[in-house]
């Protein structure tokens, strides 16, 4: 549009300043990952006030030929950006909470959050079917260093299992996007959006690409990897995990499984609503039992995310916007949850929740932000999770109220196990002297969770906000799987007129 | 006689024939002028293959045809050579055996290879490889004084001619059954008579069974560990990079040119060969802890996957199995390299995977330049290895051969495991006893370019390099 290549930009510049990163010292390592992501950030939110939610679908498209099939190709639509926008709020954030945190080999910790950065924005930005892949499995090796190096004592199980798992998810949709190039002759992802596969044939794509996403969002039963890999890794990688990783998954379902496969889609919308609804239920119980925060908050994740599945296939725009809405509010809560957990652990080193308790007393200002955070991932009205979980919820009743039925227990659950979470640290009495000494946020970690705080309360009040730039591409998304869009069992019928009354019959005559 | 054409064989020959009379006259003193004048005939091949007469076509009554495929195959053999040449000064400084016949037995190794990529003829086809193999067999037991090298080269030589026994039955027969030992004639015969001839396709069976051993393709992969882990490791690197892309060449034109007729006859066997490859590669990897067997069992797997893209067949599949290899060796080689640097304060070479704990602490470059190495040769994106994997796979999926690239796909996961075991080692354990410095600054520009070029910056390398791959699987067809 502009004719700068801003996108290429936003991908480059952190992986350079990565680079540059391994070259200095702790210090300096840090200034340098504060600063790249803070003008990332400006950077996205002048992409975000040029982006026209009125004009063409791709905006900021950029195309270079690289011979052999790929191109590195880059453009946004509406659902991208507010994910490009979630990643760049919240990785200035990931840095600031690892300010202290991190204390050996911090050149090499910035370069790998910063090569994050790099490739979770060019997971969005891609355009090509082989550049997308190249991003979406790239992001595997700095997050398995990141576990792997400055995760807990268990860390390097956790990072095997996360790195084999979601390779193993992945890998079969490389052989189905191949299978893609070669029956449509282009690798072009807006292309692919309009190509009409055989029926037959998108059965097996959207299995091997369920495969991919399933594991990535995670749903059940492939969410084993998760809770893992939450609990080992460092706060910072826990917030990038649940914020940005999870969503691809979401994003992929969004970009390939629904426009490219609308009826393999609409065929497996069963299969999905009963893994979704056995996620919401399971994992909320598991989660009720945990002892370890961390685990809590991961395994509620997989329960959150089941809501985006629910909502994703409900093939109406409520669905759909719910889904979409629900992606932001949690990539913003559980992130502000892990931050939480962080800055407790960060004082007692554990993440034990029986180690807690009466927080309220000796820190108010931590309560008050936390109690935020929790209704959020409740969904209490006014927050930003009541609205995803609200629409979706509308618009999976009208292809199944069973289903419907089902995923609201998840909310009820869901406030069960936050609120005992809740109860467990910030009340009740101080059982043990250290917690009970432990200092309030200090300036540092208010400005963490503040402005997490007022990104939730945001969207909560005020979603139009988000769902403006996404609501005309939601809107394609709606008329390319209209033709396959499974009959629901609510409908709205018009009621019969009311019998005349007996008395008028009377008078006629 | 078109003499032009093989200039850059007369050079190697000519010049290995020369400087095995200086080494064996100026002994130990010659070993640095012999070895960078192996370089520069290597260097000098190299020059020579540019040019009109490289695509002269049949040459010599069809014995060898010049043309692109094999100068293609020359350019990656020449210049793997160079580097296993250099690498192996550094090497041999320390060592009482002098270093001089080393370069002369590479050379002429290499002569047989460039042999054997060009060889259009089953009886320049075998005399090519039995040159190469004569020369590796003295390479693998070059310390003679260790017992593993003197080990290595005597399993390789027993086993070497056992393969050689089982490829020259196979030859017999084809040519007993088709009359010819022109690839043209026998193909003639296959596309005649069909692979309904029992003497056919024993012949084919039995070729190829020979060519898998070359190419250590399970189930005939069984020296190559032992064989790896014995020979010097500058050997050990020569062996996993140039030998096996001409064996591997030699097996793609074998296949598609003397048996494409009888695709149907053959693929079978590759298919097995290939998948067997990869998985056994990648699971019995997975107990290894000595870095050279681990990286044989990793050839191993390699070689499956370049397979697959010979199993498609066609120019698609034969242009990714060039692709796949020329990666491959940058790959292998870096690799090699990297593991040359691990030697123990008093300069023994060090071989566990266990003292690579800790490497990014006490030698960054080194084990972020390993690292690069060992992602890529998992094949997991956005280093370059990524890509060649995903050329056979896209060639075999232009075949509609879902099943095998879906076979395949899930043995880069198995195998991904292990290569994430040196990768933890050096990156997530506590440091141990730090190496010796070492090595020259013309290995570590090696390595450096290596690294470089399967980063994500050798995705700019597709067009030039797959343009060149693909007029070189061209030219066989």
């Amino acid at each position: 549009m502009t004719g700068i290549p801003t996108l290429s930009f936003l991908v480059l510049f952190p992986l350079v300043a990565g680079i540059i990163a391994l070259f200095l010292s702790a210090n300096g390592a840090r200034w340098l990952a504060l600063l790249t992501t803070l003008i990332s950030l400006a950077l996205g939110i002048a992409l975000w006030a040029a982006y026209d939610p009125n004009g063409a679908q791709w905006q900021f498209v950029e195309h270079y030929g690289i011979g052999g099939g790929i191109a590195w190709a880059m453009g946004i639509d509406g659902i991208a950006l507010m994910l490009i926008m979630l990643t760049l709020f919240l990785m200035p954030i990931c840095i600031g909470a690892s300010w202290r945190a991190i204390e050996k080999r911090v050149p090499e910790y910035m370069a790998a959050f910063l090569l994050m950065q790099s490739l979770m924005i060019g997971v969005f930005c891609a355009q090509d079917l082989l550049l997308f892949y190249i991003f979406f499995e790239g992001g595997l090796i700095p997050m398995y260093l990141i576990i792997g190096i400055w995760g807990g004592a268990e860390r390097i199980k956790a990072s095997y299992k996360f790195f084999l798992y979601t390779l193993a998810g992945s890998v079969l949709m490389l052989i189905a996007m191949l299978a893609m190039i070669f029956t449509s002759g282009t690798s072009s992802i807006p292309d692919l959006m309009a190509y009409d596969f055989a029926p037959s044939l998108q059965w097996w794509l959207w299995l091997a690409f369920f495969a991919s996403f399933a594991v990535k969002m995670p749903m059940w039963p492939v969410h084993t990897w998760l809770p893992d890999a939450h609990v080992q890794a460092p706060t910072a990688g826990s917030v990038i995990l649940a914020g940005v990783l999870l969503k691809m998954g979401g994003y992929g379902f969004i970009r390939f499984s629904l426009p490219m496969f609308p009826e393999a889609s609409a065929q497996f919308v069963p299969f999905v609503f009963v893994l979704s609804g056995i996620a919401v239920v399971v994992t909320s119980l598991i989660a009720l039992v945990q002892h370890d925060m961390k685990k809590l908050i991961a395994y509620s994740s997989v329960a959150h995310m089941a809501f985006v599945t629910f909502g994703l296939f409900a093939f109406n725009r409520q669905g759909i916007e719910g889904a979409l809405i629900v992606m932001l509010s949690h990539g913003l809560v559980s992130g502000a949850l892990f931050l939480c957990v962080g800055v407790i652990y960060d004082r007692l080193h554990t993440r034990e929740i029986a180690r807690y308790g009466g927080l309220s007393d000796n820190m108010p200002m931590y309560a008050l932000l936390f109690m935020l955070f929790t209704m959020a991932s409740v969904g209490l009205p006014g927050t930003s999770g009541f609205v995803g979980e609200f629409l979706s919820l509308v618009g999976t009743y009208e292809v199944s109220s069973w289903a419907a039925i089902v995923a609201t227990t998840g909310i009820i659950l869901g406030a069960a196990y936050m609120l005992y979470l809740y109860w467990r640290i910030c009340y009740g009495t101080q059982r043990n002297a250290d917690a009970a000494a432990m200092k309030d946020l200090s300036v540092r970690e208010l400005w963490l969770l503040a402005p997490i705080a007022a990104g939730v309360l945001w969207m909560g009040v005020y979603p139009e906000s988000f769902l403006r730039p996404m609501r005309a591409d939601v809107g394609r998304l709606l008329e390319r799987v209209e033709r396959a869009k499974p009959q629901g069992d609510a409908h709205f019928t018009a009621g019969k007129p009311a019998p005349t009354q007996a008395h008028s019959t009377t008078e006629a005559h | 006689m078109n003499f032009a054409a093989i200039l850059p064989e007369i050079i190697l020959t000519v010049g290995a024939l020369v400087l095995m009379m200086v080494a064996a006259f100026l002994g130990r003193r010659a070993s640095a002028l012999c070895s960078w004048s192996a370089v520069a005939l290597l260097l000098g091949a190299t020059v020579a293959l540019i040019g009109e007469p490289q695509n002269a076509g049949a040459l010599f009554g069809g014995l060898i045809a010049a043309d692109g495929f094999g100068a293609f195959g020359k350019l990656v053999v020449y210049l793997s050579a160079a580097v296993a040449i250099i690498m192996a000064q550094s090497w041999f400084e320390r060592d009482f055996e002098h270093a001089a016949e080393y370069p002369v037995l590479i050379l002429l190794a290499v002569v047989g290879m460039s042999v054997m990529v060009s060889a259009t003829n089953l009886m320049s086809l075998y005399v090519g490889l039995e040159l190469n193999s004569l020369a590796s067999y003295v390479l693998a037991a070059y310390r003679r004084t260790d017992e593993r090298s003197a080990e290595a080269g005597l399993k390789y030589f027993v086993l070497g001619s056992l393969a050689s026994g089982i490829l020259l039955y196979g030859i017999s027969l084809l040519y007993g059954f088709t009359g010819t030992t022109q690839f043209e004639g026998v193909a003639a015969a296959f596309a005649r008579d069909g692979a309904t001839s029992v003497g056919l396709l024993f012949g084919l069976v039995f070729t190829l069974a020979g060519m898998a051993f070359k190419i250590s393709a399970v189930p005939f992969h069984m020296w190559t560990p032992d064989v790896y882990e014995g020979a010097p490791t500058p050997v050990t690197a020569f062996f996993a990079s140039a030998p096996k892309v001409a064996a591997v060449l030699l097996v793609v034109r074998l296949s598609l040119d003397a048996l494409g007729p009888a695709i149907d006859g053959w693929r079978q066997i590759m298919t097995f060969a290939a998948l067997a490859s990869i998985f056994l590669g990648a699971i019995a990897a997975y107990g290894q802890n000595n870095i050279k067997r681990l990286l044989a069992y990793s050839s191993i797997n390699n070689v499956g996957f370049a397979l697959i893209g010979l199993v498609a067949g066609g120019v698609a599949g034969a242009s990714s199995v060039l692709f796949y290899m020329t990666v491959y060796v940058v790959m292998t080689l870096g690799a090699f390299l990297c593991v040359q640097r691990m030697k123990s304060e008093a300069g023994e070479p060090v071989e566990g995977i266990d003292s690579l704990a800790g490497l990014s602490q006490t030698r960054p470059g080194l084990a972020a330049a390993f690292a690069i190495f060992m992602f890529s040769l998992a094949g997991i994106p956005p280093l370059f290895g990524f890509w060649p994997k995903l050329m056979v796979f896209n060639a075999a999926v232009a075949e509609g051969l879902y099943p095998l690239a879906v076979a395949g796909i899930i043995g880069t996961v198995i195998g991904a495991f292990y290569y994430l075991k040196i990768i933890k080692a050096m990156y997530m354990d506590a440091p141990g006893e730090p190496y010796a410095k070492s090595g020259s600054g013309l290995e570590t520009a090696f390595i450096a370019l290596a690294a470089i070029a399967v980063s994500p910056l050798g995705y700019l390398l597709i067009g030039p390099l797959g343009h060149l791959t693909n007029n070189a699987a061209g030219s066989l067809f």
